[in-house]
């Protein structure tokens, strides 16, 4: 049995909503029968993960191309024009050029993977992603030797994007990733959520996912993908750079200056819903936590 | 400046006009200032109830949201800035436009208090819980820290405002009452401490209290007179 993460699902095997509970109750079962003894070390979900309501995930969100509020991704994103999409790969690969969206995804493995998202505002929630891993995207292109890291870009479309008037950040959005972070399995490229394709709010037609990192690493509606050898601009990081670095790994050890990052507030737990302590890489310390051997994570924060 | 685009030769009829537009402005400030000292100050407590006892109830019901606390603390933290305003608002009115609103200012003061205390409950009971954790963001968190010392400093106001208090303490009471503004710039402050990037709200509730507050100086108070 694969592990949770790696489950093999295309986008028509996935559950409807009100079904997707049930299989996942029939999965507990399983492995309390013994089986799930095959998928306990590699298991990177978190356990006891419950997916959030989709009404939950679409409604509240940080696009701040949208505006500042959570909820004016949900009201302005509908405007934005998904369909064509094309995203440049340039810099250190084999096969440079203006890639269709329909040409990268249709070659890649849709995969369902239920991870935590932690926001460094200190809030998670728990989305079922559909998407491809990073890799096999960049397996595809080619990377060349000497690329160290892969700097990644937001759409800019002042039409679309009521809060591109204002520069709460230097536009257009940009995030960045080491090359090993990058290729690492847990890295995806999600295209939808519960099955369905991704809306606008939440970075559609694509987006990174990197799950042991704040959310602000997965950078949404991505048109621009360069490989290259120096560690890229990053939109907060070049906004304040004692807030955030370009690591920005959940670390319930490493406060934000601005606030404590021990535990978060789980979103959808309702008015007296108690908090959760944050873990050390948001649950996914044993896969990815050899990344950062030796390095000391307060100073790269 | 050419001499025959002087100031100072007004057309007589509209020297007239002006004098007539300003009588009828006074007219109609005494009015305003009639209909207001017939209207009592309590209602505004009962009135001023209502936000605070709606938002909780729409958390409750859920509809603010998938994240209610977050959209409580946020509703009164916000209405708590538009009371301290209001209250900022009244002695400019009487000075500049003659309108007196003295007789609610009290109310008004005591509501933005209490809403204050309301949106730092909701902070300290709903969002942080720990008590370790509130303790150490006070002490730690710059923008807590401020928020805070904001609050702090509108308990001598809230508890002295009596008119027992006014007539024990004679002069150092208006004095001690001059606290709110210190209070008031803090609170704009904790919000523009508190916001993610460059963002324009917490700046224009800031210039908005700041222009209210240079009001009240020396050059302009004396103009007004």
């Amino acid at each position: 049995m694969a592990p949770i993460w790696k489950s093999r699902f295309k986008d028509s095997d996935a559950t409807p909503e009100d079904m997707y509970l049930n299989r996942r109750q029939l999965m507990a079962g399983v492995a309390g029968l013994g089986l799930g003894s095959i998928a306990g070390p590699a298991l990177a979900a978190p356990e006891g993960l419950e997916p959030n309501p989709y009404e939950d995930i679409i409604n509240y969100n940080n696009y701040y191309e949208f505006g500042t509020g959570k909820t004016d991704p949900a009201k302005y994103a509908g405007a934005l024009t998904t369909s064509p999409w094309t995203i440049r790969i340039d810099g250190m690969v084999d096969k440079p050029g203006e890639y269709q969206i329909e040409d990268i995804v249709g070659k890649a493995q849709i995969e369902e993977r239920l991870y935590r998202f932690r926001c460094v505002e200190a809030w998670s929630m728990v989305i079922p992603w559909n998407g491809f891993t990073l890799a096999s995207l960049l397996e595809r292109v080619g990377v060349q030797s000497g690329a160290k890291y892969v700097a990644f870009e937001t759409a800019m479309r002042p039409d679309e994007m009521p809060g591109l008037r204002y520069p709460v950040l230097d536009w257009p959005y940009r995030e960045g990733l080491r090359l090993d972070e990058a290729m690492h399995p847990l890295t995806l490229m999600a295209t939808g959520i519960y099955g369905k394709d991704l809306l606008g709010q939440n970075g559609a037609p694509i987006r990174l996912v990197v799950p042991w990192k704040y959310g602000f690493k997965s950078i949404k509606s991505i048109v621009r993908i360069t490989l290259q050898e120096d560690e890229p601009f990053t939109s907060w990081s070049d906004a304040n750079a004692r807030e955030y670095g370009f690591y920005s790994n959940v670390n319930p050890q490493v406060d934000h200056p601005r606030w404590s990052q021990a535990t978060e507030r789980v979103i959808g737990s309702g008015l007296f819903g108690s908090r959760r302590e944050t873990d050390m890489f948001n649950g996914y310390a044993e896969e990815v936590a050899g990344l950062y051997a030796g390095m000391d994570l307060k100073a790269n924060y | 400046m050419p001499a025959w685009t002087s100031r100072r030769t007004i057309d007589p009829m509209m020297a007239s006009e002006t004098t007539a537009a300003a009588r009828m402005r006074d007219r109609s400030v005494q009015a305003i200032n009639q209909t207001l000292r017939k209207v009592p100050a309590w209602p505004l407590y009962i009135v001023g109830a209502v936000p605070p006892v709606w938002i909780f109830i729409a958390g409750l019901t859920g509809r603010l949201g998938v994240d209610p606390v977050k959209a409580m603390e946020h509703q009164m933290g916000e209405w708590s800035l538009w009371l301290l305003i209001a209250g900022l608002c009244v002695t400019p009115l009487r000075r500049y436009a003659g309108i007196n609103l003295l007789k609610f200012r009290r109310a008004i003061g005591l509501l933005a208090f209490f809403y204050i205390l309301g949106h730092f409950l909701i902070w300290l009971v709903l969002d942080v819980q720990i008590m370790s954790q509130i303790l150490a963001d006070i002490a730690k968190r710059p923008y807590v820290t401020v928020g805070f010392a904001a609050f702090v400093l509108l308990i001598p106001l809230a508890v002295t405002s009596n008119n027992w208090s006014i007539r024990k303490m004679g002069p150092a009471w208006r004095k001690l009452h001059k606290l709110v503004y210190v209070a008031v710039l803090l609170g704009a402050l904790h919000f523009i401490m508190l916001v993610k990037g460059f963002q324009l709200e917490p700046l224009i509730y800031m210039a908005v209290i700041l222009g209210l507050l240079a009001l009240r100086l020396p050059v302009f108070a004396r103009r007004g007179r």
